[in-house]
Formats: structure tokens, C-alpha cells, sequence
């Protein structure tokens, strides 16, 4: 703001993923960015006019970049709008946010990308990159203008919650789109499979008497895109891999040297179909949460690199949606504000280390996308987070910043939390007490 | 197994499903049941146990039986009787499942029964209502007097249920009655075996406690009672069987399939049943085997004693009384 502040954090644990960096150190934040950083910076003394904030050992951590947001900021924004999203993601540690077009609001023009990117802005609390819709209305035909739509600062192409059903048309879309180097991002789920589907089909649908969408949906759609994939080359990367037979079919293209990446969401490795209930509509998801075995499946891919990144796939509904007969309740839940404690899971659990899944919240979904975030060296933008990594804590759904409340993890026992948010080198957050 | 101890102090809140009843539960409901057929035969039929209760039936689906065995079943306990269905209510003008659930309750009813196409969604209703709800059928998850009329029916034929092989044949994945059987039965000890082509049977559906065939001769094979079911033609979408005729000749029930099953065997259908589709017109006028027209009789005796168990908790504690039941988590 003022000519040249300086901001040092010391005593802090600096984890940086993507270098494996995790020491002891101090961080020295200069005009926004991160001017130096290391266990022996600051070591001889604080030069004069320097304003500290004293991390008392916390972990500091680049701020985390979630990909797949959705805000209702031009429809349904009793739901959510820009503002209101950037503050429940710098709750949660998140300050770099990549947006996907809804059901009711589609990003198929140069002008609103545009108007995204400057609405993003206008929060000064987060970095808000827009995806461009790969099909004009995401209703499956007609390509969009991609270029311009990259131009215009789109960071990849996805039609959203809607699967890109036509397998010429996914073709053409890769290839075209290989061109502009940014991914083509699927909704896995052959929508033949799904239609009318509620829930994952198994013995838990057949009970409660709903149509379920089989596994199956999700591996086909998957099959049939890699099959194109060698066709074209391009960039294609599957949004919240939910089934075992998915997350093998990844490795073995992985392993093929396929140029395919996939993402997961908290529900789908710290939940599964049983928190349905009895039509628990908070827990109606798309995909569908999954069998334990499944979920089993999901941790295993995140701790084998098979899935790269954890989004947090934030879809904010008012209770008007959601308290209804469960086949007639939108899906969706929020996760800005949990996506941090659920990862934090993972690590408690054993299944990855600190720096593993950090990561995935981290530099991999930055690189992913090609934007300047999620990394800890000199030159980056200062946007950090301070985590107290062992505190307990309960989330409670009345103290969720988000406009919506549908999270479908109130009152789970979680351990760690956001202490502070810094973005550009301002405290943009910071917890209480 | 075969005579479970009634529980004589069953009054639930509310009926939602069979799933979660004991079979002492069970024979308590059966028990008084019992005792309305012969009420309902006398010339005299009214009781008074209801007096000055209101009883709404909710509809948000066709039904004609249903309603009318309700309907009837109140009459004749003394309650006051009102029926709403789907074409004349506030549905149609946008109000939502909950608003309609608040609006009713305010008039203070002591009972709602509601029918509506979505699984799940008349627990929701139960859930912001302050009188007792009893299911009259959620979409495609459980139909419990239904199940309770079907047991009684057999009941009174067979003496018992535990023990007895009964054989569910039709379109079990669209069917509210074949779960609910599916709980009663297994929970009072009889064998249920399930008929029908593959893509009408469920997937997983083994979990239930069920034996799956598609042979319906193989499935008929000694069994006790033949509970055929309606092709539910409004809840498909897409191809399930080819044709009608195909679906009668592998899964209709004629003289020559029944032969299977044991001599003595019942025909039985909540219908409405579709003659030439799943049941030969000889089989289901036969007066020796076709239990069906029992089974309507047998429907308002058991609705009568539904309505008894659910207003007995009402008219003590209504909102105090501990939720018996495990489903009534929200």
C-alpha cells in the first residue's frame, strides 16, 4: 500500500511442497511479495522498520489454491457471490480460487471472464481465475471461442457439473484446445448411466428406494476420453475422481505417459454413502459419495500421486434447495472453510506427510493451472497461510462464513486449523482468540 | 419364531416403515388388527376411539385403495376424515412439501397420511409435523400397511408367517411393497425369495436377506404364498422388458407356473392388477388360491389398528413421548 513495507514472520515452520522445504525459518515479505525466506534469514538481528509477526512455531505455508469453486455471483447470488466466497476462502487459508461456470451460469464469452477476473479483484482478499465453458451454454455442441476465451484469462475449459457426452465433440475439444495449452477439464460421468440417478447405486439405493448412478458411470466416461486423448495429445484432467476403477484406469494412463491429471474432493476421501443416512439431502453430491471401498481407493491414489490435486468443490445451496425430497434436492455441498482441517486429516491419519498434502492443495492444482501461487520462494506473490496444524476443533455449520451452509461435515472432530491468511502480504484473516 | 410376544404397549409416534420393527412390534399391530375384521363384518362397524380426532389424508400420488381403506378406517373409529390429493392442493401452485406439511399441521390434525412419488419424502414431512404421519406409500423406499394387510391376510390363512416361503414376482425395483414385505417377513421368520427379469430386480437386493431368481418356475418352487406384483410403467424410464406379452410369458402368473408352487399355495396383489399382463384372469379369480379381495378387506382392519397405535401416543404426551423408532433421526 505505502512505498516499501516490509513484513518478517519468524519463528515459523516453512513448508514449501513443492521444493519438499520443511524448517524452521523466517519469511520476509517485501511490497506483497516474498522478498527472501530460510532458517538463517533474520538470524543476525531485525533491520530497523520492519513490522514482525511472531509465528510461534506454526507451520506457514503458501496460501492454498482451491480449483473448482462455484459462485453464483451473476444467478442465484443468495447463494454465494465473489465477496462472499473470497472471505470464506481466506477463513479457510485459501487464497487463490479457480471458479467453474454453474448450472445457471455459464462462462462461454471473453467479456465474462473479464468480468470474473475484475470482480475477483475487487475482493482484495483472493486471486479469482475463471474456466471458460468448452461448449457454448456447456450444452455439449458448439465449441466456445477458446482462444479468446484463454486471452481473455480463462485457465482451462470445463461445461461445470455437465459431462461432455459427445465423444466428437470432447475430441475436437482436446484437440483444439492443445493449442492454448490449458486443460480440458471432464465431469466424469456418461450421463446415460446417471440420468435420474440420486445416489451411488448399491445395496444403501436399494434400500431407500432411489435410482443410483453405478460406478461404472464414472470409469467409462474416463476410458472413453483417454481413448481420444491418444488421438489428439492435449491437456485432460478429470474433476473429482470418486471410484476405484477410475482412479486405475489414471495410473494406467499415467503410466502410459498419458497427459492426463485428476483431481479429488474431501467428501470422497473422508466420507462415503452411508452418510446418507436416511435421505440426508446435505449428503446428495454429484458425483455421488461412494462405497468405503471406494473412498479406501481415493486415499490410496492421493498417496501414489495417482490423483494430483484437492479441490474443495465448494457448490453453496440455500436450504430451499436442499430441504426437499431427496431426488427433488439439488446436489452440491460447501467446502471452502473445511478444506484445509479435511486435508489436515490425511496427514493425522498416516496416509501422507505434511509437505505430500500441502501439495495437493497447493503447487500441484497452481501448476495445474499455470498461475503464480502455491509456492514458498523469492519473487512469488506473498500469499501465505499460518496453520496451527495440531489444534482441535469442531466444525459447526452456524460458524461458517460461507453465505450457504450446506457442509456436510458439521460437527466432525477435525484437528488443525487457519491461524491467519495473508494475501499480497496483508492479513486478510486471522482466527480468533 | 412362529408366535413372537406381541408388545402391548407399541404406540409409535409415527409409522414410516417396517424396517427397524421388532416382530413383537409387529404382532401387537397384527393382533389388534384381528380384532377390527370381525368389527368390520358385524352390521354395526363404528367404534368411538378416535372420536373428535381429525385424520387428513395426504396424496400426492393416485390411489384408490389406499385412500379409501384410510378413509374408511377412520370412519369407523370415529375420526373426522379429510382428504386432499395432488390435482386440488397448493402443489401445483409451487408451494413446497414442507409449506404443505406446516399449513396442515397448523389445523391441528391428530393424524396425516401421506402418499408421495419420492422415497424418503414423507419422513421429511414427519419431521416438521407435530401430529402422527403414517406412510402411505413413499415413492419407491416402503408401503407399510401394505405389508401389515399382507401379513394379516396370510396370517389368518396360514395361522403364521414364520416359516413359510413366500415369493415376490414382478417389478421389485420400482416397488414400495416388496421392501416393506421384504423387512416384514424377514423379520417374523418366513423365506422370501424374489422373481422377476434382471433388470427389474435391484441391484444388491441379496443384502435384504432375499433369494434372487429369474426362472419364475425355479422361484416358485415350493413356496407357501405367490405375491405378484404390478408392472409400475409410471417409474420407468426407458426399456425395463421388451413387451408386455414377453413380461407374461417368462412373469405372468398362470395355472401352469402356479403349479410350481406348493397346492395350497395363495395368489396374492396389492393391485391393481393388470389381467394378461402379470396374473392370468383364471389364476386371480380363482377362489381357491386368490387371497386378493381378503387382502383389501384385511387393509382397513390394519389401518384401523394403525391409526390406534400412532393416536394412543398422540392423545398422551404428543411431542415429549421418546421416538421409538430408529428412523426418526433427521
Amino acid at each position: 500500500m505505502n512505498g516499501t513495507e516490509r513484513i518478517a514472520f519468524i519463528n515459523a515452520r516453512l513448508v514449501d511442497p513443492e521444493s519438499g522445504t520443511d524448517a524452521p525459518g523466517a519469511l520476509m515479505v517485501e511490497d506483497g511479495r516474498i522478498a527472501d525466506l530460510g532458517p538463517r534469514l533474520l538470524a543476525d538481528g531485525m533491520p530497523e522498520g520492519v513490522k514482525t509477526v511472531d509465528c510461534r512455531g506454526d507451520v506457514l505455508a503458501p496460501g492454498l489454491v482451491d480449483m473448482r469453486v462455484t459462485v453464483h455471483e451473476t444467478s442465484e447470488t443468495h447463494k454465494e457471490t465473489l465477496q462472499s466466497a473470497a472471505q470464506a476462502a481466506v477463513a479457510g487459508g485459501i487464497t487463490t480460487i479457480a471458479v467453474i461456470p454453474g448450472l445457471n451460469q455459464v462462462i462461454d464469452s471473453p467479456a465474462q471472464v473479464e468480468f470474473l477476473i475484475a470482480r475477483g479483484h475487487e475482493t482484495g482478499l483472493i486471486d479469482v481465475y475463471p474456466y471458460g465453458a468448452i461448449t457454448r451454454g456447456a450444452e455439449g455442441e458448439a465449441l466456445t471461442e477458446m482462444g479468446l476465451l484463454a486471452e481473455a484469462g480463462a485457465v482451462g475449459f470445463t461445461d461445470g457439473p455437465r459431462a461432455l457426452a459427445d465423444a466428437d465433440t470432447m475430441r475436437r475439444a482436446l484437440s483444439y484446445g492443445t493449442r492454448f495449452g490449458l486443460p480440458i477439464i471432464q465431469h466424469p460421468e456418461e450421463p446415460s448411466l446417471a440420468a435420474g440417478g440420486q445416489m451411488n447405486e448399491g445395496e444403501i439405493s436399494t434400500r431407500l428406494g432411489l435410482k443410483g448412478i453405478p460406478a461404472a458411470a464414472e470409469v467409462i466416461m474416463i476410458e472413453r476420453d483417454l481413448r481420444l486423448l491418444e488421438l489428439t495429445g492435449g491437456r485432460y484432467h478429470v474433476a473429482h475422481v470418486s471410484t476405484a476403477a477410475a482412479i486405475e484406469v489414471i495410473r494406467a494412463a499415467k503410466a502410459r505417459g498419458l497427459p492426463v491429471t485428476c483431481d479429488t474432493a474431501p467428501p470422497y476421501f473422508g466420507l462415503n454413502e452411508t452418510a446418507i443416512g436416511e435421505y440426508r439431502t446435505f449428503a446428495k453430491l454429484s458425483p455421488p459419495l461412494r462405497a468405503e471401498s471406494d473412498r479406501e481407493a481415493v486415499v490410496e491414489g492421493l498417496r501414489d500421486g495417482t490423483i494430483d490435486a484437492i479441490a474443495s468443490d465448494h457448490l453453496p445451496q440455500d436450504p430451499d434447495s436442499k430441504r426437499l425430497p431427496f431426488a427433488q434436492a439439488e446436489p452440491g455441498a460447501i467446502g471452502l472453510e473445511t478444506l484445509l482441517p479435511l486435508v489436515l486429516e490425511l496427514v493425522h491419519g498416516g496416509a501422507l506427510g505434511l509437505g505430500e498434502a500441502l501439495a495437493k492443495v497447493t503447487s500441484a492444482p497452481a501448476r495445474l493451472l499455470g498461475v503464480d501461487a502455491g509456492r514458498l520462494v523469492k519473487g512469488a506473490p506473498a500469499h501465505l497461510v499460518l496453520i496451527e496444524v495440531e489444534t482441535p476443533w469442531k466444525i459447526k455449520e452456524d460458524q461458517l462464513v460461507s453465505k450457504s451452509k450446506n457442509t456436510l461435515f458439521d460437527g466432525r472432530p477435525v484437528q488443525g486449523r487457519c491461524r491467519a491468511t495473508v494475501f499480497a502480504g496483508r492479513t486478510v484473516f486471522e482466527a480468533a482468540h | 419364531m412362529n408366535t413372537p410376544a406381541p408388545d402391548t404397549h407399541f404406540a409409535p409416534r409415527h409409522i414410516l416403515g417396517i424396517e427397524g420393527l421388532s416382530s413383537g412390534e409387529i404382532t401387537c399391530l397384527l393382533d389388534a388388527a384381528d380384532g377390527f375384521v370381525a368389527l368390520n363384518r358385524s352390521r354395526q362397524k363404528k367404534s368411538d376411539s378416535l372420536q373428535g380426532l381429525t385424520l387428513i389424508n395426504l396424496f400426492f400420488e393416485d390411489s384408490t385403495r389406499t385412500r379409501t381403506s384410510f378413509e374408511l378406517a377412520g370412519k369407523r373409529l370415529g375420526a373426522d376424515v379429510i382428504n386432499m390429493s395432488v390435482a386440488t392442493s397448493s402443489i401445483h401452485k409451487g408451494e413446497s412439501l414442507i409449506d404443505t406439511a406446516m399449513t396442515l399441521n397448523a389445523m391441528h390434525p391428530d393424524v396425516l397420511v401421506v402418499r408421495h412419488p419420492h422415497s424418503g419424502a414423507v419422513q421429511l414431512l414427519s419431521q416438521k409435523v407435530t401430529c402422527a404421519v403414517i406412510n402411505g406409500g413413499d415413492g419407491s423406499h416402503e408401503h407399510p400397511t401394505q405389508a401389515l394387510l399382507d401379513a394379516l391376510t396370510i396370517r389368518r390363512r396360514k395361522g403364521t408367517i414364520g416359516g413359510l416361503v413366500v415369493t415376490i414376482c414382478g417389478d421389485i425395483a420400482h416397488s414400495r411393497v416388496a421392501r416393506s414385505n421384504i423387512h416384514l417377513l424377514n423379520t417374523m421368520g418366513a423365506r422370501v425369495r424374489l422373481v422377476g427379469p434382471p433388470t427389474l430386480i435391484p441391484p444388491m437386493i441379496e443384502r435384504m436377506g432375499v433369494e434372487v431368481f429369474h426362472d419364475m418356475k425355479k422361484g416358485l418352487e415350493g413356496a407357501d404364498i405367490v405375491m405378484m406384483l404390478r408392472l409400475q410403467l409410471e417409474r420407468m424410464h426407458g426399456t425395463f422388458v421388451p413387451s408386455l406379452r414377453e413380461n407374461f410369458h417368462f412373469y405372468g402368473l398362470d395355472a401352469d407356473k402356479l403349479a410350481a408352487a406348493k397346492p395350497d399355495a395363495l395368489v396374492m396383489h396389492p393391485g391393481p392388477i393388470n389381467r394378461g399382463v402379470e396374473i392370468d384372469t383364471s389364476v386371480a379369480d380363482d377362489i381357491d388360491r386368490s387371497v386378493i379381495t381378503e387382502q383389501v378387506e384385511m387393509g382397513v382392519a390394519v389401518r384401523m389398528a394403525c391409526l390406534e397405535a400412532v393416536t394412543g401416543t398422540a392423545a398422551t404426551t404428543p411431542a415429549a413421548k421418546p421416538k421409538r423408532k430408529k428412523k426418526a433421526r433427521s
